[in-house]
């Protein structure tokens, strides 16, 4: 399935809004952590890893997914936020630790949770997909709607629990899809340095389900193929692997200088956001105005989500004895 | 003769890394980012570069494996070094380092070394969140099997890290992060760098440093919180004039019992602080070797300033109120000195 003209234009409006996010982002970041830089200081405080440059691998795949479906993320979160639709506030606000961020503070950047969204995140590399896998699993012994996506990054696809993962989606046939962001690193070791085969998507062939490569970091190719995959899915066909050629702009988190990544790999990095807009305006889909409305929407509502998250309180120290248990009380 | 250099704890290891490596062949290193990017925490710096990516080899994101195929690589003679950039990462690789790298010595009634040394990142205080801030001293120490070393200062860590290369035992070389000294965690900890000699020298396990002596309070410390109750003795004495004696056991494993009986026989108080979560870990485990010796020696209950267990929250003020910081010691060492 081909995106339409509206679907297209939402796609760029959902990258605009995740870099715009991002943007904002790295310049509060940078702003109060120096002279000398320490990651536990100012009002963005921890690792970040931003999304500059994969932000069609969420904008092509979400508009494909309903608020029954389950998504799990990795460190590598925002675009996965932004385009299933969190609110920007609740997210800047997370990023800073306050009391009104999606988790009231206790999760941060890694790890953010929206139920209403059925959205969650997770650092630990490649075990967003357990849960993902246990979600689709639920919803088909239930007989309930419902897929569940995990997105993750190349490197992650050598962490045993892809392989373990991946062989129950294909046993119990799990309405189930794992994207690989291929993005060429894990922090500072290459694919070809970690992986011993050049496309991860191959791999489907070993645990019987499908799989699908994306050779281009564009939102209408990412598009297409996530629908074959989601109807897959819907279909009780089974399990996906989604495997996107992307690009990471920025460094593995803020502060990575990139110095062990070739110079000619750096010079030929594309940039998503300029591409796709300058597709979609020279195929007639969007004026050069209408896209600088989208950006410069996008951009207020980006600054009134900072706005907000620095207006915002701090959670009290002793909030953090909260909601350790469900049920026991201590 | 050489001049006195002043390193932080990150250099200090890597200069005893670089050393071993450049005098035994069968030394070499493997993990993740270790030959470009010199290890997450710098423990790796420039070794890439000197020995090439054979003997400092990068791995994929497989924990699992590599811990499973260094132990191999031990059990056959090499003397490998695994960097884990974090400990939080153990869940994934349990397995090898349980019931692998520590039992294959006792299993084999002897007859089976694995003389490998596995470098971990421990600790929070910056906001990393839940996964990448936990200390999980106890889930290290809990088993037998392995030695647990912990150098809170940078002459330790050079001396440790040449034992725990040249020992034949499995050894678990648990760096704090903020203690290591490293470039994008601020200011070096001031009591953390110490003056270095050039040459190689060893320190036994086992035995603790007095890092001061005093006669009110006994406090033991380990890694980071060495540096708490370095600074929460120094506000007691210019406070309250009380004198504090501090106690860094330097390996958690084996524990210098003697050293911290000892002190709190002199001074009938004492205070454990531990970055890890308090219940089943050090701090009780330290408290229990002076309780089961001779309780009479303490002459009021003993404290403990931990992780209240609870997991680390990502935001400062939540995470601030779960570190067994300074602030923490002074207050519960003033209730328990009546002050
Ligand atoms: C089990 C585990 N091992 C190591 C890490 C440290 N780590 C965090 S991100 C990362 C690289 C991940 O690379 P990839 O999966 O390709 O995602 P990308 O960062 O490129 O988006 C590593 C090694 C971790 N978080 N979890
Ligand atoms: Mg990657």
């Amino acid at each position: 399935m081909k995106p339409t003209a509206a679907q297209r234009k939402a796609m760029y409006s959902d990258i605009v809004r995740s870099r715009e996010f991002d943007d904002r982002v790295l310049e509060l970041y940078f702003a109060d952590k120096m002279p000398v830089f320490d990651l536990a200081k100012g009002v963005i405080p921890g690792e970040i890893h931003s999304s500059h440059g994969q932000e069609p691998c969420a904008a092509g795949t979400m508009p494909h997914l309903t608020l029954e479906d389950t998504i799990t993320s990795n460190h590598r979160p925002h675009h996965h936020a932004i385009c299933r639709g969190l609110d920007l506030n609740k997210l800047a606000a997370e990023l800073m630790g306050k009391k009104t961020g999606y988790c009231a503070g206790k999760g941060g950047h890694m790890h953010i949770y929206s139920v209403e969204h059925k959205f969650s995140c997770s650092g630990i590399i490649a075990e967003g997909m357990g849960p993902a896998a246990g979600v689709a699993l639920a919803n088909k012994m239930r007989e309930q709607d419902g897929i569940a996506v995990s997105y993750m990054g190349e490197a992650a696809a050598n962490q045993g629990a892809f392989h373990e993962v991946m062989n129950m989606a294909g046993v119990y046939t799990l309405p189930y899809i794992c994207i690989i962001e291929d993005n060429n690193w894990g922090v500072s070791v290459s694919k070809k340095a970690s992986t011993a085969i050049e496309r991860n998507s191959e791999r489907a062939a070993s645990y019987g389900v499908y799989g699908e490569y994306v050779e281009d970091n564009d939102c209408d190719l990412i598009f297409e193929a996530m629908s074959r995959c989601v109807d897959r899915a819907r279909s009780g066909q089974g399990a996906s692997i989604l495997e996107i050629q992307t690009y990471r702009l920025k460094g593995h988190m803020h502060g990575d200088q990139m110095a062990y990544v070739p110079e000619e790999e750096v010079a030929a990095m594309k940039d998503c956001v300029i591409e796709y807009r300058n597709k979609l305006i020279s195929e007639g889909v969007l004026t050069e105005k209408e896209a600088e409305e989208i950006v410069s929407q996008q951009k207020s509502e980006v600054d009134a989500a900072i706005q907000f998250g620095l207006d915002s309180p701090y959670p009290d120290p002793e909030d953090a004895f909260q909601n350790t248990y469900a049920g026991v009380s201590k | 003769m050489s001049s006195e250099r002043t390193l932080t704890v990150a250099r200090a290891g890597r200069e005893a890394v670089m050393w071993e490596m450049q005098n035994d062949p069968s030394v070499f290193m493997l993990g993740e980012d270790v030959f470009a990017f010199g290890g997450v925490f710098g423990t790796a710096d420039g070794l890439g570069e000197m020995f090439g990516p054979d003997r400092i080899l990068d791995t994929p994101i497989s924990e699992t494996g590599f811990i499973g195929l260094a132990t191999g690589a031990a059990m056959a003679g090499m003397r490998p070094i695994v960097e884990l950039a974090f400990v939080d990462f153990i869940g994934v690789c349990y397995n090898a380092i349980v019931n692998l790298a520590a039992k294959h010595y006792y299993l084999s009634n002897g007859q089976v070394k694995v003389p490998m040394v596995l470098m971990l990142g421990s600790g929070g205080g910056y906001n990393n969140g839940a996964q990448h801030s936990q200390s999980l001293l106890a889930s290290l120490a809990h088993m037998p099997g392995s030695v647990v070393v912990t150098p809170s200062n940078a002459y330790d860590a050079k001396g440790l890290m040449h034992s725990a290369i040249r020992s034949d035992d499995f050894v678990i070389y648990s760096g704090q992060k903020k203690v290591a000294g490293v470039g994008m965690l601020g200011t070096p900890i001031k009591t953390s760098m110490s003056v270095v000699p050039d040459e190689p020298y060893t320190i036994p396990f086992g035995v603790a440093n007095i890092v001061q002596e005093g006669t009110d309070l006994t406090m033991v410390g380990v890694s980071w919180t060495v540096h708490q109750c370095i600074e929460a003795a120094e506000r007691l004495q210019s406070e309250h004039n009380i004198s504090v004696e501090i106690i860094d056991p330097r390996t958690v494993v084996p524990l210098d019992r003697d050293a911290i009986f000892d002190s709190v026989k002199k001074t009938g108080k004492l205070l454990v602080a531990d970055e890890d979560y308090q219940s089943f870990g050090f701090t009780g485990e330290v408290i229990a070797s002076v309780v089961e010796r001779d309780p009479s020696v303490l002459s009021c209950a003993p404290v403990r300033v931990a992780n209240p267990d609870l997991n680390i929250p990502y935001s400062r003020p939540m995470e601030l109120r779960v570190l067994p910081t300074a602030d923490r010691i002074v207050e519960e060492s003033k209730k328990m000195l009546g002050l």
